[in-house]
């Protein structure tokens, strides 16, 4: 393979997953719209096009024609930097999560991931680490009181819970030895839903400790003191208008597809079948390629039906309340399981 | 390519630098801090050390800058107020500066033994690394390790003895006074 068609291949991939992505973001929102919507007992949005269908299209086409303010007391560099940095953090990671068979493809050019990192989680949690900056810049930059408070809350809320999650995730890279993504799923492929990492992998707990860590990495409900409405008006994007408000909007939902990708990947088994052998593997080469996609895909709308269903029911935090519980409980617990997870290796090797 | 990745990076991570030294503002300081210790990162990558570069990401750019910003942000430090400087330290220091260097550099170029590093001599992978950090490097990474215990318990005491001088009742009354004005 040249370095050309490794080019070009690679252009392709890019541009196909970033417009699934984008997509998956757009509909995203109009799935919390109706299910929130079914929740309160009404009926969400359901006027443009068939069952409310087009409804992304549409807020994406005003957000686009309405006017765009940029208030006078704003730093104006990192106020346009921001939005950028925030968006562009939540759409990159996708680049190293495999979601699909790996072996389907030309000239043994993997076709379901971008590219194929050995330290795939790391570089995840490196670009999740640097979208901080979005949300703190924001509301700095802002110049508003309110957006300051929200991008300090939301800074210290998400350093805070980043410890957590990497820990939580430690136990699943200790028993399968690597950091590469693809050989973690491959490691829980074997006996369907028997040896994912949650059930079979005995990671729970840890499972447990990264949804509630995921919950507010994401600044989302129950952790949502960010934009927290009635305290904070809207928190760090009180001073966004237009596109530049749809792009952190788009970044909250990307980040939570990314969160969702991250949880199917580390304990539900990525794109393998939760039957395992007991379904033999179609023949069919296009059956046997989609297969694996429809699977990774219902997981991560499993994971963002559950996000959508916890805002829907669970009231806010306090504040103190959510730090304490990181700090206290959710660390210390991350750290249990980490050594219950290398003595229970250690014994078994 | 590994040598076109290279130049740019270190062109980023040379300007990051200068443009640390020049900005009057410290969250521009702080932002070009960030752009060098990514650049950093990268170089570290081209190295073949994949998992410092990632730790470099996570830890300095992603962790210990954000913290610095954000002391910037609630300090609300304002502009660098522009000194003329001292003539002497015009004087002595840009000859000390070029004095510096030229003694490291010479130190570094006459060394013995310290091998050299290619730009594509395969990867590093972490386990390799974490055999060597375990067996041969044990003793250095684990003194370290107590050291970053001590500096931890050090600042959290130092965050508890401001704490302990309030009064002790302060946190009843305010919910006492909540329950209050409800």
């Amino acid at each position: 393979m040249t370095i050309l068609q490794f080019f070009l291949w690679s252009l392709l991939k890019v541009a196909v997953v970033t417009v699934v992505m984008l997509l998956g973001v757009a509909y995203t929102v109009l799935l919390e719209r109706k299910l929130v919507g079914r929740i309160q007992n009404r009926y969400g949005p359901n006027r443009v096009g068939p069952f409310g269908l087009l409804q992304p299209l549409v807020d994406g086409a005003k957000s686009f024609l309405k006017e765009d303010v940029i208030p006078d007391g704003v730093y104006k560099p990192l106020y346009l930097l921001a939005p950028i940095l925030s968006l562009g953090c939540a759409l990159i990671s996708i680049a190293v999560v495999p979601f699909g068979e790996p072996s389907v493809g030309p000239k043994g050019m993997p076709l379901f991931q971008i590219s194929d990192v050995n330290i795939g989680l790391l570089v995840i949690l490196a670009v999740t680490s640097i979208g901080v900056y979005g949300i703190a810049l924001a509301g700095w930059s802002s110049n508003n009181k309110y957006s300051l408070l929200g991008s300090l809350r939301s800074s210290a809320q998400m350093i805070s819970y980043e410890l957590a999650l990497g820990m939580s995730l430690v136990g699943v890279v200790m028993r399968a030895g690597t950091f590469n993504l693809r050989l973690i799923v491959e490691q829980q492929a074997t006996k369907g839903i028997a040896t994912w990492n949650i059930f079979g992998g005995l990671q729970f707990v840890a499972f447990f400790i990264y949804l509630i860590a995921a919950f507010a990495e994401t600044n989302r409900s129950p952790f949502d003191l960010v934009e927290a409405e009635s305290e904070l008006v809207a928190g760090y994007h009180i001073e966004y208008s237009s596109m530049k408000f749809a792009m952190f909007f788009m970044a909250e939902y990307g980040s939570m597809i990314m969160v969702g990708c991250v949880a199917t990947l580390m304990f539900l088994g990525g794109w393998t079948s939760p039957f395992g052998d007991l379904i033999p593997a179609p023949q069919n080469i296009l059956v046997h390629a989609f297969v694996p996609i429809f699977w990774f895909v219902f997981k991560v709308f499993c994971f963002l039906f559950l996000y959508v269903w916890v805002r829907g029911t669970l009231p806010r935090f306090r504040y103190d309340q959510l730090m304490g519980f990181g700090w206290k409980y959710l660390m210390p617990l991350a750290m249990l399981n980490i050594l219950a997870t290398s003595i229970w290796l250690a014994y078994r090797s | 390519m590994h040598l076109i990745l290279f130049i740019i990076f270190a062109g980023f991570c040379l300007a990051g630098a200068i443009n640390l030294l020049l900005q009057s503002h410290p969250i521009n300081s702080a932002l070009s801090l960030i752009v060098v210790m990514s650049s950093l990162a990268v170089l570290y990558l081209l190295l073949g050390a994949e998992f410092l570069a990632a730790a470099q990401v996570i830890v300095y750019a992603g962790a210990i800058m954000v913290l610095f910003t954000f002391v910037v942000m609630l300090l609300n430090a304002g502009r660098e107020e522009r000194t003329l400087g001292s003539r002497a330290a015009r004087v002595v220091g840009f000859p000390a500066v070029v004095v510096i260097l030229s003694v490291i550099a010479s130190v570094i170029v006459k060394a013995q033994g310290l091998g050299t590093a290619g730009l594509h001599q395969g990867i590093t992978s972490t386990t390799e690394l974490s055999k060597v950090l375990f067996t041969e490097l044990l003793l250095p990474f684990e003194v370290t390790s107590v050291l970053i215990l001590i500096a931890i318990l050090g600042a959290v005491a130092l965050a508890r003895r401001g704490h302990g001088e309030q009064p002790f009742e302060a946190e009843p009354r305010t919910n006492g006074e909540r329950t209050a004005s409800k």
